[in-house]
């Protein structure tokens, strides 16, 4: 579409704006010399779906979102948005608004300028762009501050201002590069909490990235948890928490504690207790077998000749987490806090499983 | 030696850093150490223009005289050797930023790791003398381009490159470019409106410096406009030389105080623009 084009829908009132665009991330690769940054990552968004894409440094999901925008051409593979594809097309023709981990407000221009800007590029007349500029500051709860310029500015306004100014030109997609990473942590919260309120006022087709997977958990419809360039889950949180697909996943969100388990008839047995597989018998792999265990999975009770040891206690509010060291593993277990005054360090305990099912993967080498 | 002894009182560093205010009588002696480095390094700047102002208002009997002063206006060929510096400087000017502006935020944009290479490269003409450059370029430019007085801005475009080259990349080296790229390009400008309304409005500070430091350079420059002959200000001060001292020596003061008052010109026009631009904007 090109800019004038893209003009002519700009006439649209905020909060009736289009559904969002469908977007296909299809087979993507892309090396940086000897580093495959993007290893085949294929990833389909519904229109006005809010999608994070959470890993580790190095995942690849940086670089995913660069191809999204047009910054990076990928070595193979396509780019569809509304099914067609964008692969080739300049990131100024791609109808995406970009928020940027820093700060990234022009400062020859104030809050207003920098929200217009985008609308100056489409020609639209100068009473439209400042009508337009005003009601997105106001939008963003920063109207007051329309003629300040960048350095007058906090963090957490600056990248409002920026929200506003990607959110000005009504893209097709909203691309969001760990945009609350620089911020404290209250305005972190308030900002998760106003981008949410605002893609879901908007509908507008968003993705998130970010390596905090409680940012991940709270703000995305589904998360994609990538590692070494491939998606290794797409879920929704609820899913992606409960059910992890790999031991990567199971490790990388939420906290787990890897320990060894044997096979039996109904599955394997953990921490002398019998229990299913979860995904059944295709999930066990061949080989020595390790559970991932959530600390909500086992309780902990004090037993003067129990197996474990209270190794360490960390306070998390209504819970206490402890770390019980037992047959050459250490299991996290959540405890009520009020409970937890019997839990002192060197406190032997019991520990059983109420989880009804685990996920078992093939055992990590001892290093 | 005193300059020593003054250094010893204001970087002494056998004592810790974060240690408590310093004495009475230590900070006395820093005050002192302080103020005579400054005196030392003003009598250094100001003792040769001192003289050069106090040779510039005499008469043949070295007693004071405006008349050298008022002489001036009436020298011949000294209107067009002042405004051929003035048009080189201009062309100069406008040449090195052409080249240089692009270029640098090039490097900065694609290529940061060439950074280093660029550093050494910019050193070149200051490391080799102006006088084998010009021969150089004359041995090789041809005729037409010879019988020019703009083949001098093509030379000064390569003297002024050091200096031009520091200021716009520290200018750049303030300011996260690529960033400001991208999220310009995202919301759909194409490269030369990036350039025009993202990144140069924000390195007009650095440009600034540039444009002085070039135009300072071009109009004190003598080897090169001599050799290629062409009677330029500094040229001309050099030939009256011959003629009157007094007199060209009092051109060669006003040369440099007209450079003072133009560049103050340029800096006071950038901050009432500054200042008319946020008036306008808050508006």
């Amino acid at each position: 579409m090109t800019l004038t084009q893209q003009a002519a829908t700009i006439a649209t009132p905020l909060g009736a704006l289009n559904a969002g665009a469908p977007v296909t991330l299809d087979r993507l690769v892309r090396t940086f010399g000897s580093t495959r940054a993007l290893d085949g990552l294929s990833l389909d968004i519904a229109p006005g779906e809010f999608i994070a894409l959470l890993g580790p440094s190095g995942c690849g999901k940086t670089t995913a979102l660069r191809v999204l925008a047009g910054f990076e051409q990928p070595d193979s593979g396509r780019v569809l948005v509304r099914g067609s594809d964008v692969s080739s097309v300049p990131a100024q023709h791609r109808d995406m608004g970009m928020v940027f981990q820093s700060y990234s407000l022009f400062p020859n221009m104030n809050a207003r300028d920098n929200v217009a800007f985008g609308l100056q590029l489409r020609r639209q007349r100068s009473a439209v762009r400042k009508s337009r500029a005003g009601e997105l500051l106001e939008l963003v709860g920063l109207s007051e501050h329309a003629l300040k310029f960048p350095h007058q500015l906090s963090g957490g306004q600056q990248q409002r201002v920026a929200l506003a100014r990607a959110l000005a030109i009504e893209p097709q997609v909203l691309l969001l590069d760990e945009p609350l990473s620089a911020l404290d942590a209250k305005v972190r919260a308030e900002l998760r909490d106003q981008i949410r309120e605002l893609q879901r006022r908007l509908n507008i087709t968003t993705v998130f990235v970010t390596h905090d997977q409680e940012e991940a958990l709270s703000m995305a419809d589904r998360v994609c948890v990538m590692n070494q360039g491939r998606a290794e889950q797409v879920a929704t949180p609820p899913v992606l928490y409960a059910q992890p697909s790999t031991a990567f996943v199971a490790e990388f969100v939420g906290v787990s504690s890897r320990v060894g388990v044997e096979r039996d008839h109904a599955g394997v047995t953990v921490l002398g207790q019998s229990a299913r597989v979860r995904g059944g018998e295709a999930a066990v792999p061949a080989g020595p077998l390790d559970a991932l265990l959530r600390p909500e999975d086992v309780t902990a009770t004090v037993a003067r000749d129990g197996l474990g040891v209270v190794l360490h206690r960390s306070f998390l509010g209504a819970s206490t987490r402890l770390e019980v060291g037992i047959g050459g593993s250490t299991i996290k277990v959540d405890v009520r806090s009020v409970d937890s005054e019997d839990f002192e360090l060197g406190t032997r305990v019991e520990l059983a499983l109420s989880a009804r099912d685990v996920l078992v993967t093939e055992r990590r080498p001892v290093v | 030696m005193a300059a020593l002894a003054t250094t010893e009182g204001l970087f002494d560093f056998d004592e810790p850093l974060a240690t408590a205010a310093p004495s009475g009588g230590r900070r006395r002696r820093i005050r002192w150490g302080r103020g005579a480095i400054l005196t030392l390094a003003a009598a250094y700047f100001l003792l040769p223009m001192y003289a050069a102002l106090k040779f510039s208002l005499q008469d043949i009997n070295g007693h004071f005289s405006l008349s050298p002063v008022a002489a001036i206006p009436s020298q011949p060929g000294l209107g067009s050797a002042f405004f051929l510096s003035l048009r080189l400087a201009t062309v100069t000017m406008v040449l090195t930023m052409l080249l240089m502006v692009p270029t640098v935020i090039y490097v900065h944009l694609k290529l940061p790791r060439f950074r280093r290479v660029m550093d050494v490269i910019t050193i070149m003409p200051i490391v080799i003398p102006p006088i084998v450059l010009i021969l150089g370029v004359l041995h090789v430019a041809p005729l037409w381009l010879k019988s020019s007085p703009y083949l001098l801005s093509l030379v000064y475009v390569i003297l002024a490159m050091p200096f031009v080259y520091r200021s716009l990349d520290a200018g750049l080296g303030a300011l996260d470019v690529k960033t400001l790229v991208e999220a310009s390009r995202s919301l759909g400008a194409g490269w030369i409106a990036t350039m025009w309304r993202v990144i140069v409005p924000n390195l007009r500070a650095a440009l600034l410096s540039a444009s002085v430091l070039t135009l300072a350079l071009v109009l004190g420059e003598f080897t090169m406009a001599s050799l290629d002959l062409w009677e330029t200000l500094p040229v001309w001060i050099v030939d009256f030389d011959q003629t009157n001292a007094h007199i060209s020596t009092a051109v060669a003061m006003l040369s440099l105080i007209a450079t003072w008052l133009l560049l103050t010109l340029i800096v006071s026009l950038d901050r009432s623009h500054s200042r008319r631009h946020r008036r306008n904007r808050a508006s």
